[in-house]
């Protein structure tokens, strides 16, 4: 009896299980018969929440390796989570690339700096950008920070330098980031939540 | 918003105006197909464009962009004049029977107290009579024409049927057919739910589109019911948290007010904040407010905040004033702002008016973003083409860029829009040498500690005694940083009624807010969060998902602020008695000692009806307001005032009073006024809209997303099209006073023509999604077009209704 790939799934589906085969009188062609697991199956699943719209979908991301240290992973799928009680296992046409953006070819990779007038990026290291930022801060807070107002009533304020807030940051990140800056003395202060 | 996602399927009617949730929240759409499908709920639309939602509507209505509030005080006049309203939740629940000033009055589109210099109003008549008990005076039989329910028919029986089809350009069939299909739920035991998004709250008048929506909910009964409440379905997956947490000027974390230079200790701005009961027996929970701020400034700076230097009072800078992307652009524009620090946010595509926002960024001495991706406004100072024409060598500003994770990448919480925090867990590693925001943060808030202690400099105690009591200094992790927010117990927390019994250990993790002390005994970095880390370990974690409600509450998955209640205002589900308006969807129930049901009630659990404790506990009257006391910018009850650009020469409910015309507390700053265009220019409704393909000016940087919409567009109907000689697929450019943009004409029979007014009115739909970086075709920033003027309570910017002309490019 010869069998092609089709219609052997179809014999399968209708009611036969895997084991019962050898009883239809046949063995089918070796290579028909080989079980391919599913890439999925060797891969790390991980628990996550869509960035996109507020709905925020519960997300499970498919990853090579397995989290040790000196493997690091790659991210192969990303597909809803069908326990989330949201979106029970749905993605939108967002969310359905979202390999896409994590693998986006527009990534920053490492510091930059453009230098003023200049028409280009020059790339720098984290410990220059951090050195040169905080001379920055610490110029415009020394020279800018009101004590007191007019009336005399302390104030303790840095205006001079606005810091917009990330909506797509996680609540811990947005916590540390309030604190620090409120801790400056900054009152320039918004988020894209209002907008 | 009030309710949650899954909620949504136990509406009856689920009415659908200022959003498309077909299309920009499509996974928490299915809970509206899951209501007309299970349910027989009905589901209404009222848009400018018939979009997809529409497309599955069982009633759609066509509106003129700008005019809700004509619409739905239209509303409001049709349940009020044909007695569609609650009557008993809208006496016992609302302000209805409160006896409002005497000076109170409206005139020719104007309220009592405005000043036209100053473009804003004195509220000191828009409150409450006061008896001599201290408490607001009521009316109960609702006859008194001094009582908010009187003003509220007064105020609204302008609105008619004709009245609205004259603003809105509905036609008045339409109308009067969604009023019946909303009126249908005045019904105690039938609810409707309404969701909305940025097409309500991008006007000048915003709030006020929903303020209309809060007052149609309450005069229903719908507020507090499951498969009702005022739903706003938002931005991105954290934009819920990062305004709990108060990423902006006017708060601290939890809503907390913020000190100003007119309360310069902490008595007194505690005294000032902290509200007060207007009437006997309420909740008043906002009276609570010293012992969120206490712990807060604890949770900040520890043992440096003692009883006697008011807990770190003067270490909290004080507010300066408006504060928000408007103001902060303007400042900016004037030179005023020399810094500026950019986290995950892209204000040159995102903020209104490109140019202004652009030559504000070249004032700047430096500028630092932190991006996960190459933004446009990182490179606002770099040309590209005729999307962005900018000479580099004019432009001072030092620019650094520094990369930051992604979603993938990090571990922590986000919360959705129904308030649910839920934890995530980080996948892989971030490409090259990016940092997680807290790394970055971190590291250049210690950098600066070590500096300002070697170096000196401005004030810098705050720094100094900030807490930082994490593992890896540079490196705080997100369980240490939810377990702070969350807060603990310095000392051992004691049961008031009974002093020998201990609530909370010494060094435990709090339950919930009620543990909080004003003493300095106990720590929380955000009181409406607290209870999300407690001793049973990281509730956000938690993922049990059954129901047994059957409404879909799942009190086991995640957990909701505030302490894991899923439906707020839920004790107005059940009647002044206790028994629930609908059995069959019991949120709440008394049950003769203790309240209970299928939520953590909102009120406090041993209240007995009797003891008439109202369901809105965050007002000191506990009702809710038709009436709003003395907190909106332009009034106690929405007003129709037309867009800062409009089609029309007046607005036609003042055609007299040229300063009724646009929302006359709305601010606008010198030179942006003279930036408005007019019709006689520009001819055309413009309004930016959400395609489902993408979100925001993110996924154009993602190839799969950006095969799926490649290219900017803009959208007209085929009446102008014929008109404007414009056939499909042809490049048009499209004018505002601003500035212009060029895309592909994509000609509809979804956006129709419509009569205002007696005149025509053309709408042009301009998605927003494009620029000239990322994977998609470079495009022109839509915001180039917009007007830099904002909502006047929220100063969001009116995005969703402005003026433009276009031609063939």
């Amino acid at each position: 009896m010869k069998m092609n790939r089709r219609q052997f799934f179809k014999v399968c589906s209708a009611g036969l299980g895997g084991s019962s085969i050898a009883l239809m009188g046949f063995s089918p062609n070796a290579a028909l018969a080989e079980v391919r697991t599913f890439k999925l199956a060797r891969a790390t699943e991980t628990r996550n929440i869509c960035p996109y719209c507020s709905v925020s979908c519960g997300v499970l991301i498919y990853s090579t390796g397995d989290k040790s240290k000196n493997t690091p992973g790659k991210i192969i799928h990303i597909e809803g989570d069908p326990d989330n009680p949201v979106n029970r296992g749905t993605l939108c046409p967002k969310g359905a690339g979202l390999r896409d953006m994590v693998q986006s070819a527009n990534r920053l990779k490492w510091p930059e700096v453009r230098e003023p007038g200049s028409a280009e990026w020059k790339k720098i290291s984290w410990q220059e950008a951090f050195d040169r930022i905080a001379k920055h801060m610490k110029a415009d807070r020394d020279a800018n920070f009101v004590a007191q107002n007019k009336d005399g009533v302390t104030v303790n304020r840095w205006t001079s330098t606005a810091f917009l807030a990330s909506s797509a940051a996680p609540n811990e990140a947005g916590y540390l980031t309030v604190k620090t800056i409120r801790a400056l003395g900054m009152t320039s202060i918004d988020t894209q939540a209002r907008i | 918003m009030t309710n949650h996602w899954v909620d949504i399927k136990n509406a009856d009617l689920i009415f659908v105006m200022g959003g498309n949730p077909a299309e920009a929240h499509p996974c928490g759409f299915k809970w509206a197909i899951e209501a007309k499908k299970n349910r027989k709920a009905k589901l209404v639309v009222v848009d400018p464009r018939f979009n997809r939602t529409a497309s599955v509507a069982d009633y759609y209505a066509p509106i003129r962009p700008g005019s809700d509030i004509a619409f739905l005080g239209g509303v409001i006049n049709y349940l009020l004049s044909n007695d569609k309203i609650h009557h008993d939740y809208v006496k016992a629940y609302t302000n209805a029977s409160f006896l409002i000033d005497d000076g109170y009055g409206f005139e020719d589109g104007i309220f009592t107290g405005y000043n036209d210099e100053k473009r804003s109003y004195d509220k000191a008549t828009w409150k409450y009579q006061m008896g001599e008990d201290g408490f607001a005076k009521v009316d109960e039989t609702l006859q008194n024409p001094r009582c908010a329910f009187q003003l509220l028919k007064a105020h609204y029986a302008r609105y008619t049927p004709d009245m609205v089809a004259k603003v809105c350009g509905t036609p008045k069939e339409a109308f009067l057919k969604v009023c019946e299909y909303i009126a249908e739920t005045a019904a105690p035991n039938k609810t409707m739910t309404n969701l909305y998004a940025l097409g309500w709250t991008e006007h000048s008048v915003g709030s006020q589109n929903i303020r209309c929506m809060a007052i149609i909910q309450l005069l229903l009964g719908n507020m507090g019911m499951a498969g009702g409440g005022i739903n706003a379905l938002r931005g991105h997956a954290n934009v819920q948290g990062i305004t709990d947490f108060a990423l902006y000027a006017q708060n601290l974390p939890g809503y907390l007010a913020v000190p100003s230079d007119a309360e310069p200790d902490l008595k007194t701005f505690l005294e000032k904040k902290t509200p007060k009961m207007l009437r006997p027996g309420q909740m008043n929970f906002g009276q609570n407010l010293p012992k969120w701020y206490v712990s807060l400034h604890k949770a900040w700076w520890g043992n440096a905040a003692t009883k006697e230097n008011g807990f770190a009072y003067d270490f909290m800078p004080k507010l300066a004033g408006a504060s928000d992307v408007l103001s902060i652009f303007d400042q900016m524009y004037q030179g005023k702002i020399n810094g500026f620090l950019c986290q995950g946010f892209n204000p040159l595509a995102s903020v209104a008016n490109k140019k202004k926002v652009s030559d504000a960024l070249a004032k700047l001495k430096y500028m630092v973003v932190m991006d996960p991706l190459a933004t446009d406004t990182s490179e606002f100072w770099k040309p590209h083409g005729e999307f962005n024409d900018v000479k580099p060598a004019e432009i001072q500003t030092e620019v650094f860029r520094l990369p930051t994770s992604l979603f993938a990448e990090t571990t922590g919480s986000f919360t959705n829009s129904g308030r649910v925090i839920q934890w995530r867990w980080k996948a892989v590693d971030a490409p090259g040498d990016a940092k997680d925001d807290t790394e970055i943060m971190a590291t250049l808030f210690l950098k600066l500690k070590d500096m300002y202690a070697k170096d000196g400099g401005a004030y810098s105690e705050p720094i100094q005694k900030l807490t930082w009591a994490y593992r890896i200094p540079t490196k705080p992790s997100a369980e240490e940083l939810m377990m702070e927010y969350n807060g603990k117990a310095l000392a051992d927390v004691l049961d008031p009624k009974d002093p020998t019994k201990v609530l909370v250990k010494a060094g435990d993790q709090l339950p919930s807010f009620a543990m909080l002390r004003d003493d300095g005994s106990t720590t929380c970095g955000n009181w409406i969060y607290c209870g999300v880390w407690s001793q049973a370990g990281n509730n956000s974690a938690r993922r049990d998902n059954s129901d047994p409600s059957g409404l879909g509450q799942t009190l086991n998955w995640g957990f909701a602020w505030p302490v894991n209640r899923r439906i707020l205002y839920n004790r107005a589900s059940a009647d002044p008695s206790g028994k629930p308006w609908d059995p069959q969807r019991t949120v709440l129930k008394w049950l003769g000692d203790k309240w209970g049901g299928n939520d953590i009630p909102d009120m406090r659990p041993d209240a007995a009806p009797d003891q008439n404790v109202m369901p809105f506990i965050m007002t000191g009257e506990g009702v809710g307001r038709l009436f709003a006391v003395g907190l909106m910018a332009e009034g106690p009850f929405p007003e129709h005032y037309e867009p800062f650009e409009s089609p029309l020469e007046t607005n036609p409910m003042h055609p007299k009073n040229p300063k009724a015309r646009a929302n006359p507390a709305a601010r606008v700053y010198k030179g942006d006024m003279e930036a408005f265009g007019t019709a006689k220019d520009f001819p055309y409704v413009g309004t930016t809209y959400r395609l489902t393909e993408h979100f925001h000016y993110w996924t154009k940087q993602s190839q799969i997303n950006a095969i799926m919409q490649p290219e900017q567009f803009v959208e007209i109907g085929e009446e102008l099209a014929k008109e404007k000689g414009i056939a499909i697929g042809d490049k048009v450019k499209v004018r505002s006073n601003r500035g212009f943009i060029k895309a592909v004409a994509v000609v509809t029979k979804r956006i129709k023509a419509l009569d205002v007014d007696g005149q025509k009115v053309h709408t042009i739909g301009i998605p927003i999604h494009y620029g000239f970086k990322g994977a998609t075709k470079p495009g022109f920033i839509t915001n180039t077009l917009t007007p830099f003027v904002g909502d006047a309570n929220t100063q969001t910017p009116e995005y969703k209704a402005f003026l433009v002309n276009i031609e063939k490019a």
